[in-house]
């Protein structure tokens, strides 16, 4: 282990640098991230909510995490429960199983608070927006700030899309 | 042993993969009891309007078999009363279809939550929303115990399912899972959709595995529609197969580590498996490589430029993993946690058929790779790896040597691909004339055997597509896994099954 880390230290990082600012957000959400940065500076705490995702979108949350997009170096966290969360990061069609726990962590979200509906099927644009046993929409249970679409979107787009949300002086 | 059961009887002329025959109740009864004696594997078991289809798989001689009790007067005779591996796949035929199911030991809904608009979706004539029950979970009696329930909202980025602990102290004594908060009615969905809107939500069925989906989906049609493939369309299929296999093997090696608190592994781990995906991403223009496999081939050829990338990936692995595995071999603290926890009897492994590395982690030798060899690995065979301890360290281990042999079956392959179209239209009739051509597939996904059967209607639409993922014959074996382990050792085990919701739940 001590072989690798030696090595590790004197390696450059894999990091990449954050991605540019997408035109469609920048008129989307001027008022919403004016909002956050005024509460929250620059510290960001997410709990991601599966909603009935086919699981691609959290694969992808996941990757953010990792060395190359260090999500964390923007100040945005992964947090375990909803009571220590600023934004949900809602992925999936919202199937009627997950109704009830999507609406339940939503209110165990202390305000202030924002909403993050990640992938096609959040948006309500996925393969199974038109079954039985699906809501379909993110916004069709709680009220959305921000969607991030893909099937599934790439970390760099979901980088684009929470850094956003965050002071643009921030996120060099 | 299938030979003795349903060797008299004629296989349907209008199904491929393997035969299809009639069963009646006494042979339904007989086939039971050859799967508690352990003499077959279920492979899979799903209902229909007016049947109910299991397919059997014989282990000494590797012939698989499909066979189909009708519906009289809306029941069935149940499997699970005798073979618990059905349990929970009869649960949900009458879940989703109202056929009830005579001797099912446990007949509390599955899929079923009370949620949805109408009840028995899939059946001739649904019914509308009835009172919502409680689900009823097993009682726990005795002294010094305690639950705990989690989910469905986890504290990871994961998917949702309840679980509830019953332990005494810190020692689990009982888990039950309750799963089908993702149900999304895909078996619904895909009715009556053409193949090309199908095939894109079979691709959706489970994320992390939507290569080995979309492959089990093709063959299955291309299988009922007797579809000769160009041969490069194989090859290029597999080596999709494989690259998410390593990428999914890696991303987890790394997870079950960090789950041992030992985040170093994690780290590593996922930047191998980023350079994984963008391997993907290069050579097939997508990182997970969604849609890529289709009826009739693939959309994407490789070039050379993503041919590159992939040998620059195997290269790459070839120079860090090994490093990574010996960390993983040196460090004390990791063994202490992997070796010895979360095992699995070799004798459960074997009734309920382990797909996957959860098997091959007990010593049970199934890879539908090579059991049950589908083009090219029946050209171009890849080693089977199997290991006898049945803990957690056992499926790490398994996973190791599943990406070495995946590197170099890859890299072989890269060499010997063929020339040639890797697509051909799916648009003509198919061949033979049956009314209602029905097929069925077997494909080695990361996680283990995805079993796809389509049957196709006028104009090539679907009429009744089952996909069934590995994870229903894995989620009973982690309960099992996790009995006498600590609860802080949960999520250690869990991740080492790493069983699909989504895939599961359908």
């Amino acid at each position: 282990m001590r072989r690798r880390l030696i090595k590790n230290l004197f390696s450059s990082p894999c990091t990449e640098a954050p991605p540019p600012r997408s035109a469609t957000l920048e008129e989307a959400g001027a008022a919403l991230r004016g909002a956050i940065a005024r509460s929250l500076g620059r510290s960001l705490a997410i709990r991601a909510v599966d909603s009935g995702s086919c699981n691609g979108c959290e694969l992808e949350i996941h990757a953010l995490s990792n060395a190359f997009y260090d999500i964390e170096r923007f100040g945005i966290r992964f947090v375990a429960s909803p009571r220590h969360a600023d934004v949900l990061l809602v992925t999936g069609p919202v199937t009627l199983n997950m109704r009830d726990a999507l609406e339940r962590t939503y209110q165990a979200t202390p305000a202030p608070k924002w909403i993050v509906a990640v992938g096609d099927c959040g948006a309500g644009c996925g393969v199974f927006a038109d079954s039985y046993a699906c809501v379909g929409a993110v916004a069709k249970v709680i009220p959305v700030d921000l969607t991030i679409r893909g099937c599934p979107p790439t970390p760099t787009d979901l980088l684009q899309g929470l850094c956003w949300l965050l002071d643009p002086a921030v996120v060099r | 042993m299938l030979q003795a059961l349903f060797g008299d009887r004629p296989a349907e002329a209008s199904h491929h993969g393997w035969p299809l025959v009639g069963a009646d109740a006494d042979s339904w009864r007989r086939t039971g009891e050859a799967l508690r004696e352990g003499k077959l594997d279920l492979l899979g078991l799903w209902g229909d309007t007016d049947a109910v289809t299991c397919v059997l798989h014989e282990p000494s001689t590797r012939r698989a078999l499909s066979a189909r009790l009708p519906v009289r007067a809306g029941k069935v005779p149940s499997l699970a009363q005798f073979h618990a591996p059905a349990s929970r796949l009869e649960r949900s035929i009458t879940d989703l279809f109202g056929i009830e199911i005579v001797g099912l030991p446990d007949s509390r809904p599955w899929l079923d939550h009370g949620r949805w608009p109408l009840r028995r979706p899939l059946a001739m004539s649904p019914e509308g929303i009835a009172a919502q029950r409680p689900y009823e979970f097993l009682p726990t009696v005795g002294p010094h115990l305690h639950q705990v329930p989690v989910g469905p909202v986890h504290a990871g980025v994961i998917e949702p399912g309840h679980f509830r602990f019953t332990a005494s102290g810190e020692t689990i004594v009982r888990l039950e899972e309750r799963l089908g908060y993702t149900h999304k009615g895909i078996e619904w969905l895909l009715r009556g959709k053409s193949l090309n809107e199908a095939a894109r939500i079979a691709a959706r069925a489970c994320g992390d595995s939507t290569v080995s989906y979309s492959l089990a989906f093709a063959r299955a049609v291309e299988a009922a529609l007797h579809l000769q493939i160009p041969p490069r369309a194989h090859w290029l299929r597999a080596t999709m197969a494989e690259l998410e296999r390593i990428a999914n093997h890696l991303g987890d090696i790394g997870g079950i580590c960090n789950d041992a608190a030992f985040s170093m592994m994690h780290a590593e781990c996922g930047i191998l498996r980023e350079h994984a995906l963008r391997a993907c991403a290069i050579a097939f223009g997508h990182r997970l490589m969604m849609d890529r496999i289709v009826p009739g081939g693939v959309t994407v050829d490789l070039q050379p430029a993503g041919c590159a990338a992939i040998l620059a990936l195997i290269r790459q692995l070839r120079r860090q993993f090994p490093e990574l595995v010996e960390l993983y071999d040196s460090t004390a603290s990791l063994q202490d946690r992997t070796v010895g926890s979360g095992s699995v009897p070799a004798a459960l492994a074997l009734q309920f058929a382990a797909p996957g590395y959860v098997g091959r982690a007990c010593g049970r030798a199934f890879d539908a790779r090579t059991c049950l060899p589908y083009p090219p690995y029946d050209v171009a065979p890849i080693e089977l790896v199997t290991c006898s301890e049945g803990d957690v360290d056992a499926r790490v281990r398994v996973r190791i040597l599943e990406i070495e042999r995946s590197c170099a079956w890859l890299q072989a392959a890269l060499a010997a691909l063929p020339p040639g179209p890797v697509r051909v239209p799916v648009d003509a009739e198919p061949q033979g004339g049956a009314e209602q051509p029905e097929g069925e597939a077997l494909v080695e996904g990361f996680r283990g055997d995805i079993l796809a059967a389509v049957r196709l209607g006028p104009q090539q639409r679907l009429e009744r597509c089952h996909l069934r993922d590995p994870s229903w014959f894995l989620w009973p074996l982690l309960e099992v896994a996790i009995e006498g382990n600590i609860i802080a050792d949960f999520p250690l085990c869990n991740k080492s099954f790493n069983c699909a919701y989504s895939g599961h739940d359908l």
